[in-house]
């Protein structure tokens, strides 16, 4: 493990007057689980955004894979990437959403082969096969069939992250995957992204689940304002900060 | 835990009664009315100056069958080129390009703001500004051999009708939550494939019910290619009663027709909207 696989530097990002990220630094390594944890607003959200590019950060770099994205340089100054380009990098993450947005219109099957078919130009069968494993992987091989309204929530958020898999990308972002689900769901859902940090897959999670920050993150990351205020193993950040207001905010979560 | 209490006396059991009838008096009472007045509409044309045999003998004759044949072709391919229009220049409005959001605009502008049956002479009456057309050095031609009857009726009704469609597509697009986009972006999906794979679907089910409305509307506006000499229903019945005299019974003869073809058409929105609810609870009940 000589070079992270995410290198953030520096980076800031605006929308409008209201600054969501400030000149953020962070290596994220490969096979590790970042859990960013923080109040609503203090950008781990936008950061997570930033790194597949659908947001656009103002200042600084990040570099996946050693390659920086969004951005070349050449002759002392930066320049954009095409969207085609852009779309490329960004095939090296996975993003499972808040609110899933699983395709509705598409059965659960569908949404999973949909990516690798249309955009990779992959073969049916080939693609089909790896599908139905990924559903069997997250515990839903009965329902390939099913529309994602005909699914719970716990379900949906299953088949996104699944649809995320199929992509085979080096780096999941999870943008808090839970935060939708009523209570008795937000196991099943955890229990997935358990058995994939195990299996060796860099995660970078945005999360209030401190219990699952506690069991499965490598190290957590405490941001407030835009800022990065501490970061260490689970055990330190959240049993014993240093900084006043990661003691703030963990009394106020907890 | 405390034993549940006893209920209290002197509420009596009502699970045995019957719900009696309401007498809707005021609904018989105008039901009745409606129908004296029906009554009096029907017995006042069957005594009226109307030749019903007229009517029958011409409700199948070939210049009227003709002109619906003519009159159904020119709605289908005009509503197709509007609904192409239509996509594209919706598209072109929810673009982030500036050039293209304000040449959408202004085609919305300009179509929607003329009538229609300006539209259609200015079509046929091309030739008058270009005498020829055509591409310098390759090909050209008389402007009054190209712009028939019927290209200046498709351009006309499919041109305007496209500026009306496109809204109906913007509303339809603008209803696809956007977590959708970024959904497909992160899937690695480009503008356009995102577009025709993920969003248009979804977009759709929303927009067939006031693009059937728009489609009836075409099936009625080709009658305004009348006036371009273009043998729709309309002009061959005018055709007709120009000769023989029998004004009403020939409108009466297309206006049957119309209805006939509206009827038709409204099943068939129903059979394409519940083709694009695939996937909605309506369906997975």
């Amino acid at each position: 493990m000589t070079t992270p696989l995410v290198a953030i530097r520096s980076v800031s990002k605006s929308f409008g007057e209201f600054q969501a990220l400030g000149n953020v630094s962070l290596d994220v390594w490969p096979g590790e689980v970042v859990c960013l944890i923080g109040a609503s607003g203090s950008g781990k959200t936008t950061l997570l955004r930033c790194i597949n590019q659908l947001a656009a950060i103002d200042a600084g770099g990040i570099w996946l894979d050693g390659e920086l994205l969004g951005f070349r340089e050449q002759g002392g100054r930066l320049h954009r990437l095409t969207e085609r380009q852009i779309r490329r990098q960004r095939l090296k993450t996975g993003m499972v959403f808040q609110r899933f947005n699983l395709f509705p219109h598409k059965t659960a099957l569908d949404n999973i082969t949909e990516g690798p078919l249309q955009v990779q130009g992959r073969k049916f069968d080939e693609v089909r096969a790896e599908a139905l494993e990924l559903l069997r992987r997250v515990g839903l091989s009965a329902k390939a069939d099913s529309y994602p309204a005909q699914l719970s929530g716990g379900q949906q958020q299953r088949v996104a992250i699944a649809r995320a898999l199929a992509m085979k990308p080096m780096l999941m972002l999870f943008d808090e995957p839970t935060s939708a689900l009523d209570p008795e769901l937000v196991g099943e859902v955890l229990a997935v992204m358990k058995e994939l940090a195990r299996s060796g897959m860099t995660m970078m999670v945005v999360t209030h689940e401190l219990g699952f920050a506690r069991e499965v993150a490598d190290r957590v990351v405490y941001m407030d304002q835009g800022a990065i205020v501490e970061q260490g193993r689970a055990s330190d950040v959240l049993g014993a900060p240093r900084e006043q207001r990661t003691r703030a905010f963990l009394s106020a979560v907890i | 835990m405390k034993p549940a209490p006893a209920l209290a006396e002197g509420f009596p059991d009502l699970s045995g009664m019957r719900i009696a009838r309401e007498p809707h008096w005021f609904r018989w009472l105008s039901a009745a009315l409606i129908v004296l007045v029906l009554a009096a509409i029907v017995r006042a044309f069957a005594g009226g100056q109307i030749e019903w045999s007229y009517v029958s003998r011409f409700l199948t004759a070939k210049v009227i069958l003709e002109g619906i044949v003519n009159t159904m072709v020119m709605a289908v391919l005009a509503m197709a080129l509007g609904i192409i229009l239509g996509i594209v220049v919706a598209v072109m409005r929810l673009s982030p390009n500036p050039v293209l959001k304000t040449v959408a605009a202004g085609y919305t502008w300009l179509f929607r703001g003329t009538p229609l049956i300006l539209q259609l002479l200015l079509w046929f009456n091309l030739a008058l500004v270009f005498p020829t057309i055509g591409i310098p050095g390759l090909w050209s031609a008389r402007a009054v051999d190209v712009m028939t009857p019927f290209l200046a009726a498709l351009l006309g009704l499919g041109i305007n009708q496209g500026a009306y469609t496109s809204e109906v597509m913007r509303a339809g697009m603008l209803s696809v939550d956007i977590g959708q986009y970024e959904a497909a972006q992160a899937i690695g999906m480009g503008r356009l494939r995102a577009l025709r794979r993920i969003v248009l679907p979804q977009a759709m089910r929303v927009a067939i019910p006031p693009l059937g409305n728009e489609f009836i509307g075409m099936v009625k506006a080709t009658s305004l290619a009348s006036v371009i000499q273009y043998p729709e229903l309309l002009h061959n019945a005018e055709n007709i009663y120009y000769a023989n005299s029998r004004v009403i019974e020939l409108l009466i003869v297309a206006g049957l027709w119309y209805l006939l073809v509206v009827s038709v058409l409204t099943p068939l929105q129903m059979l394409l909207e519940r083709r694009f609810a695939r996937g909605t609870l309506r369906l997975a009940r």
